[in-house]
């Protein structure tokens, strides 16, 4: 005699903690299989293309911020690319080495917020503190730059805010060579460790037609085999001066484009990242940081598309301006926004503790998802 | 690689007068205006073909082109009546490395796109977002409803150019 | 003044009222719930890893709201979150405390001017306790407005109603 069983909503609510920030689930679930996924965003919409609106092309800069707060240099540097594409700026050189340097090292502090808290997630808290350990040194870096840890307002429209300080070359260099043997001592303790393996290979699969379908981009996208990297293959600013490997998901310890995969992108990218630093630091020229900066933006009346490789994905900024000092439209296309629309698709079939093995590595922020 | 004057020609043989203009004068972008209830087909012909293949979509976004006339209404906020509401689709072949840019044109009183959330999945969030914040009715979407906003939001949609702030929402005072 | 736990000398016994023993009780354990919302959420999380540690103050993260004595309310207030902050405000049991931390939830932040669905301050719908100022507020700047609360929770009595 069969038992009759009933499908169940359950509310994965806004306060949750491993939902890495407001995001409301709603599980459809029969027994502890899942028959469909819901996300409903929008509890941290902070209206920020109503801003660009009334504000001046310098005064979004600190908005572009607080969108990927993760990531904000990446975020600072592709607006400020867009509008100076639009004006038909040209900065000196070491301006451009300088805003490398710092999205590369933007990336690294990026990648392992995302590894400690998806360690933190699965049930492993230690990778957490050693990752946050490592961040502080990253953000010791920033800090002696521009004066904050998390949201800087550094990189200006044709220029920057203001110079290195003296001793950030040496100090980047030391962080250099701390970093290395720490990524190993990761590796070990959590990326080939048999739990974390049993949790997350298999799980979550996404095939490469799919992924590009359903628009994703970054290391997700990269995880499924597909080798895309806009640094590569629509180059900016002067990444095509530097030797890195784009990193491609093969399937080792289970199928190409599950969690795993996707966890183990974000490694290698973090060890590519050091070598572009490496060597920025020792080509670096000298220079004015500021002879660039326009007095009064005000670009010609058109439009433009164009982005940059943040760690999330692809982030588009369009702009359309009608020649006046303010911006008629920006829209901001965000990677977790688009990334997110995959989840449900993700799920279906698995368990409700897959659920939080999948969001983590999808590796959202709330922040871009809802602007 | 194909650029935007390449394909304009091979969509106007195909399609006609669905497809209007191609708008290259500004030095960034030149984009492409077509039908705003054909572009389903369009879109579906762009990404199924051989040699054109736009298997991705990069970008959808709704703007509000503010071109109707600015008239007062009777608590003396100045509204917008008449103009067109846009979408703008920016599109991209991954293997073939070439990108293109659409526009659609649809009236402000009663707007309404046809939805290419069946041709890319990833249109769908997007297109919620272009009806939350303009007011574009996408037909044939499966589930057009709002997405950013509360779901019982009655304040109109938000980043129109004539949008006002309610004084209240549920008893919290909105304005500062 | 200095803690309670100083005042032993001899034998384990020492004479004091009640009420500070346990103002002393509840501020050196105060469990707070994990509820970051934004950017400031990543600064709790820096205060909460070894380099600032929240530990040794007593603090831990607690996932539910029935179990946790202080909710640290971090990065901007929506309208559509502020009803569900209400609720979980009313699910926290007696006796609560309430951190604002960051300008957002101080008073709308940099949002305030434009922001059509930001909350001009977390205060529009629960009582605040102790206010935070910082865009985000450093990790230290945390720990003092900890300690401001100790210091208010050290200064309650018994006989008049909290919050």
């Amino acid at each position: 005699m069969a038992l009759k069983t009933e499908e169940m909503v359950l509310n994965m609510g806004p306060q949750h903690p491993s939902t890495h920030g407001v995001l409301r689930l709603e599980l459809v679930i029969e027994g502890e299989i899942i028959k469909s996924v819901t996300p409903h965003i929008g509890y941290l919409h902070r209206c920020f293309e109503k801003h660009c609106e009334v504000m001046t092309y310098p005064q979004i800069i600190p908005y572009t911020d607080r969108m990927d707060y993760l990531a904000s240099m990446c975020n600072e540097f592709g607006y400020v690319i867009a509008v100076e594409r639009l004006m038909g700026i040209e900065v000196p050189e070491r301006v451009e080495y300088i805003r490398v340097i710092m999205a590369e090292l933007q990336r690294i502090a990026s990648h392992l917020v995302a590894i400690g808290t998806y360690g933190a997630d699965i049930g492993a808290f230690t990778p957490f503190l050693f990752c946050f350990r490592d961040r502080e040194k990253i953000l010791n870096l920033f800090e002696i730059t521009c004066g904050a840890r998390l949201l800087y307002n550094y990189i200006w429209i044709g220029g920057l805010m203001h110079d290195l300080h003296p001793d950030f070359i040496r100090l980047t260099k030391e962080f250099i060579k701390e970093f290395r043997p720490n990524l190993k001592e990761l590796n070990d303790l959590l990326t080939f460790n048999q739990i974390f393996i049993d949790r997350t290979a298999n799980v979550g699969i996404l095939p490469a037609e799919t992924a590009i379908n359903y628009g994703i981009t970054g290391p997700n996208l990269r995880a499924s085999g597909v080798n895309w990297d806009l640094r590569i293959n629509d180059p900016y600013s002067i990444y095509d001066r530097f030797d890195f490997k784009i990193p491609v998901g093969k399937g080792e310890n289970g199928t190409v484009g599950d969690c795993w995969n996707r966890y183990y992108m974000r490694i290698l990218e973090m060890e590519e990242s050091l070598k572009i630093v490496e060597q920025a630091i020792n080509q670096i020229p000298d220079g004015d940081v500021s002879s660039a900066i326009p007095k009064r933006v005000k670009p010609p009346a058109g439009q433009i598309y164009s982005r940059v490789e943040n760690p999330r994905g692809e982030l588009g900024y369009f702009i359309v301006s009608d020649g006046s000092v303010n911006p008629t439209r920006i829209k901001v296309r965000a990677p977790s926004f688009v990334n997110m629309v995959v989840f449900g698709e993700l799920c279906k079939g698995h368990m409700v503790a897959d659920v939080v093995a999948i969001l983590g590595s999808i590796d959202i922020v709330l922040g871009e998802i809802d602007r | 690689m194909k650029n935007p004057e390449e394909i304009f020609e091979i969509l106007k043989d195909k399609f006609g007068e669905v497809i209007i203009e191609l708008f290259s004068d500004k030095p960034t972008e030149s984009f492409i205006s077509v039908a705003p209830l054909e572009i389903d087909k369009v879109c579906l012909y762009l990404r199924d073909k051989e040699g054109l293949n736009f298997k991705s979509l990069m970008n959808l976004s709704g703007i509000d082109d503010a071109n109707g006339e600015k008239i007062k209404d009777e608590n003396d906020n100045e509204i917008i009546q008449g103009g067109t509401l846009s979408v703008f689709y920016h599109l991209e072949s991954i293997d073939l490395k070439h990108k293109v840019t659409l526009k659609v044109s649809t009236d402000r009183e009663n707007p309404e796109v046809a939805s290419v959330e069946e041709i890319w999945r990833a249109a769908d969030w997007h297109e919620r977002e272009a009806y939350d914040m303009f007011g574009i009715k996408f037909l044939n979407h499966h589930n057009l409803i709002r997405i950013l906003m509360p779901y019982d939001w009655e304040g109109g949609y938000p980043l129109r150019k004539d949008y006002q702030n309610p004084e209240f929402y549920k008893g919290m005072k909105v304005p500062y | 003044m200095g803690l309670l736990d100083k005042q032993f000398t001899d034998d384990n016994i020492i004479i004091t009222k009640v009420e500070d023993l346990l103002n002393w009780a509840r501020l050196s354990s105060l469990w707070q719930m994990g509820f970051g919302l934004a950017c400031c959420a990543i600064e709790m999380m820096a205060t909460s890893a070894s380099h600032y540690d929240f530990d040794r103050f007593g603090v831990i993260p607690r996932p539910s709201p029935r179990q946790s004595d202080v909710i640290i309310i971090s990065g901007t207030v929506t309208f559509k979150m502020a009803i569900r902050i209400k609720r979980l405000y009313e699910q926290m049991p007696d006796h609560k405390y309430v951190i604002s931390m960051g300008s957002c939830s101080n008073c709308g932040g940099p949002y305030w001017e434009h922001g059509y669905h930001v909350l001009k301050g977390v205060d529009r719908v629960i009582p605040v306790d102790v206010y935070v100022p910082g865009c985000p507020p450093r990790p230290e700047a945390l720990l003092e407005g900890l300690l401001k609360l100790q210091e208010k929770i050290r200064n309650e009595t018994l006989v008049s109603k909290t919050a």
